[in-house]
């Protein structure tokens, strides 16, 4: 009996919370499919958050307004870049941490460890100013480079490395593998699971660049998602709506990731607590 | 005899040097792997934070970095004496001393609320993590609608209930506990994922020894379920709070600091004074207290709460 009601009680609960936690991004979803004086009609009732009239008028109209899509590809390509270059410099750096032997292995750990610690918002000035040095203010490299190598993600590789077994590297150097062979051919293989996770965290963080990418791009042809629905929100007319369609579909790619990685992601958050 | 012991002495011999090349040989395949890291690591985070350091100590405007003078410390008696940076530094704390603990505990109550074996529960978890995964600008340009002081959301539904328009982010009283609100809501569903791996890896025996003893419910999660989590939640607690003094985005977005400077935080300071003042001296100067402001932090929670 006490048994039952403890379950309908959190039955209950969890229905409330999740409506009252679902509701902002309902009606946003709800309100790009709107015609503009809809929104304003249904507010103050329930059908605020029902989808009465759908059209698609709203993103019509605003990716007339603003280029969406190239947002979209500018933001898809520079962070699938960083992710992916990123899986190769920090995997094979863990590797050499968790597994090689060389002199100041201790010293670079360390560093590495201490250096996570370091907010990006403390350095942003002076790392304008060396990128500014190369020359690299409004290209790709400005966005991607600074970003290829990251602390967390060689110190997640190197957790996850630590668990391979010695014998198994041993056994393929006596057979005259390489290094860069035996991590190619037997670690690489065994690492789907942090190669995934590692991808996802840094996908998943570098999409909602802001405040970087305000500095270094100047024109529009760099500009991301993120910046576009910046400017598109302080770009009169102000329409609800079309801001509202802008917003849902910045979030679409990243439902669509998170979906289909779901498990590395939470694995993620879970095994580090790191996210961006 | 004689013979046998050269043997042995040249066999050791050899395989010293054996192994002395081979030594060689993995340090500098060791070597050859982290050096792309490391090189990268070294120009886009290590010099940066020096030149942030060494920035302090100068004046120069953003543009001329030709144009550098030493000043001493200039920059932190002018940053002392700056009303504005402790406006800011105040809201900083504030932020984290009131969305730290709120947001921990609204986590914790969630993670409490989809552990079990109820059919819906990836649904409920979905719901809470939803807007982990939504990007922060998409949150405050959403919300700054939501807040709408006229026709916003939040107060046609205060309207419902009879409550009177509030203006939210357009006060000075209300902007700043609008954005701790809005965060909560933001990134509760993030730490409820730590929570519930903390939560997971209790043993059941735990809760089944001890309803056999009679416990109930509500002993079970103060002495079973609380004590087990203990370091679950202080590792929570302290990326909450680094996180969290970390604000930018949402006044960035939502108020550029305003109404009155109420939302005003260190991190925005840093990026107005380098980036829209060009005094790339001053920023540096608070880049460097906020980073040590970071190190305290973490420096403190660990102590405190090893010593417990």
């Amino acid at each position: 009996m006490a048994d039952r009601r403890i379950k309908i009680f959190i039955y209950g609960s969890n229905i409330i919370m999740s409506v009252l936690f679902i509701i902002p991004l309902l009606w946003m979803v709800v309100s790009s499919l709107k015609p503009e004086s809809q929104i304003f009609a249904d507010l103050g009732s329930i059908k605020s958050l029902l989808p009465t009239n759908i059209t698609f008028d709203n993103y019509i109209k605003a990716f007339d307004r603003i280029p969406m899509l190239k947002y979209l590809f500018n933001s898809l390509f520079y962070v699938a870049v960083i992710g992916i270059s990123g899986l190769g410099v920090n995997s094979i750096c863990g590797y050499a941490l968790a597994k090689l032997n060389f002199k100041g292995k201790g010293v670079v750990l360390t560093a590495i460890i201490a250096l996570m610690i370091v907010p990006f918002e403390s350095i942003v000035m002076p790392l304008y100013l060396v990128v500014n040095s190369l020359s690299w203010v409004n290209t790709w490299l400005a966005l991607i480079v600074p970003f290829i190598a990251n602390c967390f993600s060689i110190f997640m590789f190197r957790q996850f490395f630590m668990d391979i077994p010695n014998e198994l590297l041993e056994s393929a150097a006596i057979d005259g593998s390489s290094p860069m062979k035996t991590f190619l051919k037997i670690v690489v293989p065994l690492s789907g699971p942090v190669f995934t996770t590692v991808f996802i965290l840094d996908f998943i963080s570098h999409w909602g660049d802001f405040m970087w990418p305000i500095l270094v791009t100047t024109g529009e042809s760099l500009r991301n998602v993120q910046l576009g629905i910046q400017t598109f929100f302080t770009l009169p007319p102000i329409f609800y709506g079309q801001i509202m369609a802008t917003l849902t579909f910045t979030t679409l790619p990243i439902v669509v990731i998170f979906l289909l990685l779901q498990k590395y992601y939470v694995q993620g958050i879970t095994s580090t607590g790191i996210k961006g | 005899m004689p013979n046998v012991s050269t043997q042995v002495h040249t066999g050791t011999k050899s395989n010293v040097t054996s192994i002395g090349l081979q030594k060689r040989r993995e340090s500098i395949t060791g070597y050859s792997f982290i050096l792309p890291a490391v090189l990268l690591l070294m120009l886009f985070l290590l010099l940066p934070f020096l030149l942030a350091v060494v920035f302090g100590f100068t004046k120069f405007n953003l543009l001329r970095p030709d144009q550098i003078k030493f000043t001493g410390l200039d920059n932190y008696v002018l940053l002392f004496k700056d009303k504005l940076f402790y406006k800011s530094l105040y809201n900083t704390l504030y932020f984290t001393v009131v969305v730290v603990p709120v947001q921990s505990a609204v986590a914790l109550m969630l993670a409490l609320l989809v552990n079990n074996q109820l059919k819906l529960r990836n649904v409920f978890r979905i719901a809470y993590f939803s807007p982990v995964i939504t990007s922060m600008t998409v949150i405050a340009i959403l919300w700054i609608s939501l807040y709408n002081p006229n026709e916003g959301l939040i107060n046609s539904a205060l309207n419902m209930l009879g409550i009177p328009k509030q203006p939210f982010l357009r006060s000075a009283d209300q902007a700043m506990n609008s954005i701790i609100f809005m965060s909560v809501w933001q990134a509760a569903g993030y730490q409820m994922m730590i929570f519930l791996a903390g939560l997971q890896s209790i043993p059941k025996d735990l809760y089944e020894a001890s309803a056999m003893d009679g416990a109930n419910k509500f002993q079970q999660l103060k002495f079973i379920t609380i004590p087990s989590l203990y370091n679950v939640i202080v590792f929570v607690l302290t990326i909450t709070t680094i996180q969290a003094v970390k604000l930018f985005t949402q006044p960035y977005v939502m108020t550029n600091g305003g109404p009155e400077n109420s939302t005003r935080t260190l991190a925005l300071l840093i990026y107005q004074q380098g980036f829209q003042f060009r005094n790339a001296g001053y920023a540096s100067a608070v880049s460097v207290i906020f980073f040590m402001i970071v190190v305290l932090i973490s420096f403190f929670m660990k102590r405190f709460f090893r010593d417990r």
